[in-house]
């Protein structure tokens, strides 16, 4: 089933110029990378898909269920103040808020038992009482992780969640990935610069350069030219 | 010891000083709680602004023989709406405009309350602020609005965390996040406007910032730092208010220099445990 269909949208970028005519789709259980330079359009996409951004023209429809406001949605880890004085627990539960319908002035049980279980998921239960600012990249970004799925049972959306991490906790953000998208079931759609990784994981790939450039599964885009293109330059 | 306490008793006994005590303690809790906010969302200008805002409104108020709160909150709340857009299209710039603002108004006031009144004591009571200026009306008003504010507050608590945590998250899940800025302005203006006559248009913004600074020097959970910093607001409020009531120094003043002398505990004591102090 499709849970996300882009048909023809164009979004503008913030210093005027726009990414275009992008036409993809994404269904339950995929796992899809976009890849492509910077200013690219890959952040502008997103915006696009989290609803931050009015679409210039073209459609993005969700489906299956899914609404807009049910993307669990990682930012980028530098968009996020290192000094907050918030305990992980805190940030964590904050994601529950969309999954209620309505406003709540105090969490519900419910809430605390999505938190705590995507806490045990991730390995974090341990650190809920812990500062957030105290902890290493990668375990803020595991709890960063769990907000996004506390936010979504069906889609997560990542803004470059590797950036910035060493190549073993990277490779541990990878298998987490692996690990929900093949066991729990999500769907995700990654912006990535790590193209290598990219087609080691990802079902599908998006190849943005303004517009798009490639859009099909992993095996096609390594054995076409755009894919190969991009490969082979990644590896001189 | 005891004669301490006599003295302390016999002032809060006084009518002017009861008034002044409760305006003043609802307004260290509204100030130390918006404050958390204010100063994690990078905002703490918006604060001083406001009461330099706020003091030309008052001068206004003044000239035209109007009720002071009635017209200034208002002008305040305004004001208030229009720094917040300014900051978030563009940080240099809301900077700027804050700083232009400020000055601004505090020229008109200053003008407006010269030609008026004449440049007297009322100025310095409004630069400084003044625990008698205020009526029993004044104080009705302080209490109903600094309710609204406290209960406000805590029904969107964990709203107000997850906007001030991550803007952009909340805004991707459907949390009105524009709406919740508009709030916290709405209810620092309030504040603002509320305590500035007690405290003084020059120190109001103190209230807000100091309290929750000192608790993040020690706090490392946005529950604690929010409870700590309340906590730290009335205890500084009161100490203060006794301390100038008893060597007759300035009521706001006073407060800030207890404040003062909080955060320098605070920062000693985070930095000897090597905690979240930086």
């Amino acid at each position: 089933m499709s849970l996300i269909k882009v048909t023809d949208l164009s979004l503008a970028y913030d210093t005027g110029r726009a990414v275009t005519e992008l036409n993809f789709e994404v269904n339950d259980g995929d796992y899809l990378c976009i890849v492509g330079e910077n200013g690219s359009g890959k952040s502008t996409l997103i915006k696009g898909l989290l609803g931050l951004k009015k679409p210039q023209g073209g459609t993005i429809e969700f489906s299956d269920g899914l609404k807009q406001t049910e993307i669990g949605y990682l930012p980028q880890h530098s968009s996020i103040q290192k000094d907050f004085p918030a305990s992980v627990w805190e940030v964590v539960i904050s994601g529950t808020q969309n999954a209620d319908i309505g406003y709540r002035p105090w969490y519900t049980q419910s809430q605390k038992a999505t938190a705590q279980s995507w806490m045990e998921v991730l390995g974090i239960e341990d650190m809920a009482k812990k500062g957030y600012g105290e902890l290493s990249g990668g375990q803020q970004q595991r709890v960063l992780l769990a907000r996004a799925l506390c936010a979504t049972k069906r889609l997560l959306l990542l803004d470059e969640p590797v950036a910035g991490l060493d190549p073993l906790v990277t490779q541990d953000m990878y298998a987490i990935l692996r690990t929900l998208n093949h066991e729990k079931g999500l769907s995700i759609v990654m912006i990535s610069h790590d193209i290598q990784s990219a087609v080691q994981e990802a079902s599908h790939i998006l190849h943005l350069h303004n517009t798009m450039l490639f859009f099909g599964s992993t095996a096609h885009y390594v054995s076409c030219s755009v894919g190969r293109r991009y490969l082979g330059g990644e590896q001189q | 010891m005891i004669e301490f306490i006599n003295e302390t008793l016999r002032i809060f006994s006084l009518a002017f000083m009861q008034r002044a005590l409760i305006v003043g303690c609802l307004v260290s809790l509204c100030a130390s709680l918006l404050g958390v906010n204010m100063v994690l969302k990078r905002y703490s200008m918006i604060g001083d602004g406001l009461s330099h805002v706020g003091f030309g409104a008052l001068a206004v108020a003044t000239a035209l023989r109007l009720s002071p709160l009635w017209v200034s909150i208002p002008v305040v709340v305004v004001v208030a709406f229009f720094l917040l857009r300014l900051s978030e299209n563009s940080k240099i710039k809301g900077d700027a405009a804050i700083a232009l603002i400020s000055a601004s108004s505090l020229a008109i006031g200053s003008v407006i309350l010269a030609l008026s009144t004449g440049m007297n004591t009322d100025v310095c009571n409004y630069l400084f602020g003044s625990i008698v200026s205020m009526t029993d009306a004044d104080v009705y008003l302080s209490v109903a609005l600094s309710v609204i504010v406290l209960l406000l507050y805590v029904l969107f608590y964990n709203r107000i965390f997850a906007v001030t945590f991550d803007e952009t998250f909340a805004k991707a899940t459907g949390v009105k996040a524009n709406l919740y800025n508009m709030l916290l302005a709405v209810l620092t203006a309030v504040t603002v406007v509320l305590g500035m006559r007690m405290m003084g248009a020059l120190m109001i913004s103190s209230l807000i910032i100091f309290p929750s600074l000192s608790a993040m020097r020690i706090c490392k959970r946005f529950g604690s730092v929010v409870i700590v910093s309340a906590v730290l607001s009335l205890g500084s409020f009161l100490v203060g208010m006794i301390v100038s009531s008893i060597a007759a120094t300035p009521t706001g003043a006073s407060v800030v220099i207890v404040n003062l002398i909080a955060f320098l505990v605070f920062w000693a004591i985070g930095k000897i445990k090597g905690g979240n102090a930086r």
